[in-house]
């Protein structure tokens, strides 16, 4: 039983960080029909950034901040660069384009910072407190369930009250009629992506710290995770990026717990190709099936 | 001619290299009703489109309230003063009937005058005032016709490009629109292109017609004197 609650507890500050992670993915998928693969190569460099910025200052939160305005202006570059001009007569062409991306960043990151492992520090302590000798939640668990909850709350009262949300989401339904009505479309595109990938960045913010350390590739499975969590909750839907996520961590901390760390990533997969088989349109998807 | 609020010269415009539009001519005048008439494919909603800046124009010229429109993107005909009510409507079905209405009103500067926009917009529409809560796909026909119109009127408009308002609506529903459009035009002196495959109903509140075949204009007249021609109805116009 004790084991049972911590394995929660645990999972549940896990699947917080991919509920966010997903959540960048649902909002690119929402905005421009692109599951983003290069989110995770994205929120990567995002925390090099950081990494930087803490380096030459010595200030976290300095850091942090500097994290979220990268992945912004990285939003911006990746739309307005690249993902602009890919072909949508296929949905894979965005797709291969994305990974492509994931090669460029992953390799600069490479040449600029070297292959090597850093430790990244965290805001908070990660010890947790014990409640009747079972440890539940460090300060740092708190923290994340806190940022991840800001962004849930910030996304959801900017799209659903806000005449910058109305245009967004106007922009990503009906394109040509929101140009009739005077609507930037691709104005709102970039700014999606904008949004997407600095709470991408915050995920890789948060994420970092409790696995190996910083690396070029550090999020790639981590991405696999998030992924699966977006699908699970259907892509389209927000409320089903965060309960994927919560599902994912659990099912993680679960496996990792009761069977064998080792396997834990095969039970995503797992559950990914269940979902996928299974109800391919994610348990919150109201639209028809997908095609990428 | 230096008065219409909608001048149209020689225009010529289509997707890739083949035009659909050859060298049409025709204008509104500030409150008039125009009719644009013909068969599938002669080229209305095309003429639309373009007007609207969706589709390129590649000659002639367009010039709405002294302005030549040459190079104005889509997002800013709205600015101007063009309302285009898309053929199927153009609701965006995702939104609420709320959502799509204030839809309209968003490219003001004085968010105010959206707002009253939209409350006589509720005035006008007492059905779509008790579903301003329910999303677009909720909706009937008639419904999403009214909501198209409504978040045009929002946008407050001085000429409403309207395509097929008609279409898949039972003939009472339709009357209903047709009436509606004679009301502001009376009321409130807007102006409309009407692009219409019902073409009694169109004829009977238009002003004038325009009949398009094949991308050409084939005749520009009083709506009453096409009403009346029984040669031009036979051939083009097929009643």
């Amino acid at each position: 039983m004790n084991q049972f609650v911590y394995l929660t507890f645990d999972g549940l500050s896990r699947g917080a960080v991919y509920a966010a992670f997903a959540l960048a993915l649902v909002l690119i998928w929402r905005a421009a029909r692109i599951v983003n693969f290069a989110q995770g190569a994205m929120a990567v460099a995002a925390v090099y950034v950081a990494y930087s910025v803490t380096s030459a200052t010595g200030s976290y939160w300095l850091g942090f901040v500097a994290a979220l305005v990268a992945g912004l202006a990285l939003g911006v570059i990746v739309e307005r660069v690249v993902m602009r001009f890919v072909d949508h007569s296929s949905p894979l062409n965005g797709v291969v384009v994305a990974l492509g991306l994931v090669l460029v960043i992953q390799g600069v990151l490479g040449i600029v910072y070297g292959s090597e492992f850093h430790p990244v520090e965290t805001p908070f302590s990660r010890d947790a407190f014990e409640i009747g000798g079972i440890a539940l939640l460090s300060r740092y668990d708190l923290f994340v369930f806190a940022a991840v909850g800001a962004v849930v709350a910030s996304l959801t009262l900017l799209f659903t009250r806000t005449p910058i949300g109305l245009r967004m989401r106007a922009a990503a339904f009906a394109p040509d009629v929101s140009r009739l009505l005077g609507v930037s479309v691709g104005g709102m595109l970039t700014l999606g992506w904008a949004l997407a990938s600095a709470v991408g960045s915050l995920a890789g913010m948060l994420v970092v710290p409790t696995e190996l350390g910083l690396h070029p590739t550090a999020m790639d499975v981590v991405f696999i995770s998030a992924f699966t969590a977006a699908v699970v909750g259907g892509l389209d839907s927000p409320i089903g990026a965060v309960t994927g996520g919560l599902i994912v961590g659990l099912l993680l901390s679960y496996v990792s717990g009761y069977v064998e760390p080792t396997v834990a990533p095969m039970a995503v997969l797992l559950l990914l190709v269940v979902v996928l088989l299974g109800k391919p349109g994610g348990l919150f998807s109201s639209s028809k099936a997908r095609v990428a | 001619m230096s008065s219409a609020l909608l001048q149209v010269e020689g225009l010529t415009a289509g997707y890739g290299a083949a035009p659909v539009l050859h060298d049409v001519n025709l204008s509104v005048q500030p409150g008039e009703i125009v009719a644009v008439l013909g068969a599938n494919g002669a080229g209305k909603t095309t003429l639309l489109r373009t007007l609207s800046g969706l589709v390129r124009t590649t000659g002639g010229r367009v010039v709405f309230n002294g302005e030549d429109l040459k190079g104005t993107k889509v997002e800013q005909m709205v600015r101007r003063g063009i309302a285009h009510v898309p053929e199927g409507r153009g609701v965006v079905t995702e939104l609420t009937v709320d959502e799509n209405l204030r839809l309209g009103g968003l490219w003001r500067r004085d968010q105010a005058d959206a707002k009253r926009a939209l409350d006589e917009v509720y005035e006008l529409f007492p059905a779509l005032a008790q579903r301003r809560a329910s999303a677009g796909h909720q909706l009937s026909g008639g419904e999403r016709q009214m909501l198209a119109l409504g978040r045009a009127l929002v946008s407050g408009p001085k000429l409403l490009l309207l395509d097929e308002p008609s279409l898949g609506l039972a003939p009472k529903i339709t009357a209903q629109i047709m009436a509606l459009l004679r009301d502001l035009q009376k009321k409130k002196g807007l102006a409309v292109l009407l692009v219409e495959q019902n073409v009694r109903s169109a004829l009977s509140i238009a002003d004038e017609g325009v009949v398009l075949a094949l991308g050409r204009v084939v005749t520009r007249n009083k709506a009453a004197a096409l009403r009346d021609d029984a040669d031009l109805r036979h051939a083009y116009l097929g009643f």
